[in-house]
């Protein structure tokens, strides 16, 4: 034989047919039962922990969002506890400067009270004291009259004297 | 990605180093010849046969000493089928007789043919042979389907057991590397994101049933031994499906791509077409070839080694090729790993080329291409 093939890579019909049915088996076998499983599981497990990551990512900007929402709102509060307060202290100040102004108003009201009151009585006493001194006057005049004007001489030269006194003008 | 270049050049260097080991059989090979004629002479060693004896197929598997497993001899002819052992080709002194079946049969030179009364070859009688026995190859072969199926069953069901959030445990933990890096570093590069799940399936098989036979071949005794994955008919029976899925898979501009080239002058075309035709039966048989040969030398190279001791008739040889084939034993461990690898990455390359869709800009995907090719 001019071109003998080497029986190495001569192929035999019965490792190709067995072989055939081997790999065709495990095909479908480990197809089924082992690498659909397998694969669907390590699919299934990487977009679990994608979806993980993705939400552990979206958590933590929620969780800066509320942050910065509490912070805000801290401020604000914080603002308003200012404002309140501020307004507190104002209208509290209001109060007081009002009942400041209120007394005020009522001391003075009082005092003046009190002084027209003590003017009136004062008047009044004045009055009083005028017309006892009037009265005491008159008693006293009308004493000293009586005695003096006893003789008809003294009368003339008083009522001379009291003439001379008083002016026309 | 700082590892690719020294991958590549590690690559480069195995190569390197497959291809010269042709050249180191051949040199073996006068040497051979020369036990040969000495064996007349003295009755000595024949490295050749020997070595060849070892890494073809047999219809026994040999256990130790002068123990082997006879295995089952499944015959079809224009008689029908006919199953016996193989035991029947031996006598008790272990010398071949004839087989008194619906014919005559006799191994010569270990395969199964029809002899004549005079006990010599039937030539026209044996082409009607069909020998379908369940020899150490396919013996192996149902070893390694058997080690597959209990490992990667064991190994999904455990995602049932423990579930998908818990992390992989033994087995598992081993087996989802490897699966992980089959669809990361082989499928999803060469056929895209979009389309790799429907292969996976295939490329995954492909992957192990090599990676497991090629170590099988690399356990030098009985559960091991056979060497399958250096077997051209094993290589073959791949090679095929890989050129089914291809082919099957292909789509309108791959098949436009072969027989007319998008983009080129009228005559370009008409010459580009046959050479891309033979493109589609050369990828396969490139892929069949690779693979034996890769194998196929690495048993051949370790074997040779051992023999060095056979034929200095010393032991001393030993303090050499002992080393030097366990040296040889380690770097075939490799090996095994990377022509699995080499196997399905080129086959998915293959597909992807085959199912990728091309855009208006062609050159773009042509880069694409380079880019793969490169990793």
């Amino acid at each position: 034989m001019l071109l003998e093939i080497n029986p190495l890579v001569l192929p035999d019909i019965g490792l190709v047919f067995w072989n055939t049915i081997a790999f065709l088996v495990l095909l479908i076998v480990l197809g089924k039962f082992a690498w659909k499983p397998m694969l669907k599981a390590i699919n299934e497990r990487e977009s679990g922990i994608e979806e993980a990551l993705l939400k552990a990512d979206k958590m933590k900007a929620e969780i800066t969002a509320m942050q910065n929402e509490n912070e805000a709102l801290l401020a604000k509060a914080r603002e308003e506890r200012a404002t309140i307060i501020k307004e507190a202290k104002e209208a509290s100040e209001k109060m007081v400067n009002e009942a400041k102004d209120k007394a005020k108003s009522e001391y003075e009201r009082i005092i003046s009270d009190a002084q027209a009151a003590i003017a009136q009585q004062k008047n009044a006493a004045m009055v009083d004291v005028k017309n006892q001194v009037g009265a005491l006057v008159i008693n006293v005049a009308e004493k000293v009259l009586r005695k003096e004007l006893a003789n008809k001489a003294d009368q003339e030269s008083y009522i001379k004297q009291i003439a001379e006194e008083v002016k026309l003008n | 990605m700082a590892f690719r270049p020294i991958k590549s050049l590690l690559a480069l260097c195995f190569s390197l180093f497959i291809l010269l080991q042709p050249t180191k059989i051949l040199a073996s090979e006068p040497a051979a010849a020369s036990a040969e004629h000495a064996k007349t002479e003295e009755g000595s060693f024949n490295v050749t046969e020997t070595i060849l004896e070892h890494i073809k197929d047999d219809h026994s598997w040999h256990l130790w000493g002068h123990t082997s497993i006879h295995l089952p001899v499944i015959l079809y002819t224009s008689k029908g089928v006919e199953v016996f052992s193989s035991e029947k080709f031996v006598n008790e002194h272990h010398e071949p007789v004839v087989y008194k079946g619906n014919f005559d049969y006799k191994l010569i030179e270990g395969k199964t043919k029809i002899v004549n009364l005079a006990g010599a070859l039937d030539v026209e009688a044996s082409k009607q042979l069909w020998d379908f026995s369940i020899t150490k190859n396919v013996a192996s072969l149902f070893v390694s389907v058997f080690i597959l199926l209990v490992v990667l069953l064991t190994a999904a069901g455990a995602y049932k057991k423990t579930g998908i959030t818990s992390a992989p445990k033994g087995l598992q933990s081993f087996m989802e590397p490897i699966v992980l890096f089959v669809r990361d570093e082989v499928a999803i590069p060469n056929i895209g994101a979009k389309r790799y799940a429907k292969f996976m399936p295939f490329l995954l098989t492909i992957f192990f049933l090599i990676l497991t036979n090629n170590f099988l071949g690399l356990i030098p005794f009985f559960p091991g031994g056979a060497n399958v994955s250096g077997n051209i008919a094993f290589t073959m029976t791949l090679a095929v499906c890989v050129f089914i899925v291809v082919n099957l898979n292909a789509n309108k501009s791959y098949w436009e791509h072969i027989f007319w080239m998008p983009g080129m002058h009228w005559s370009m075309k008409l010459f580009l077409a046959p050479i891309e035709l033979i493109g589609v039966f050369t990828k396969p048989i490139s892929l069949m070839i690779r693979l034996f040969a890769n194998i196929t030398a690495g048993h051949i190279l370790v074997l040779s080694l051992i023999c060095l001791i056979f034929i200095f008739k010393t032991v001393f040889a030993s303090a050499i090729a002992v080393p030097f084939a366990v040296f040889i034993g380690l770097i075939e461990l490799l090996v095994a790993f990377l022509q699995a690898f080499i196997f399905t990455m080129l086959a998915a390359m293959y597909i992807g080329m085959a199912t990728e869709e091309h855009h208006h800009d062609a050159h773009e995907a042509h880069d694409e291409h380079k880019e793969v090719a490169h990793h």
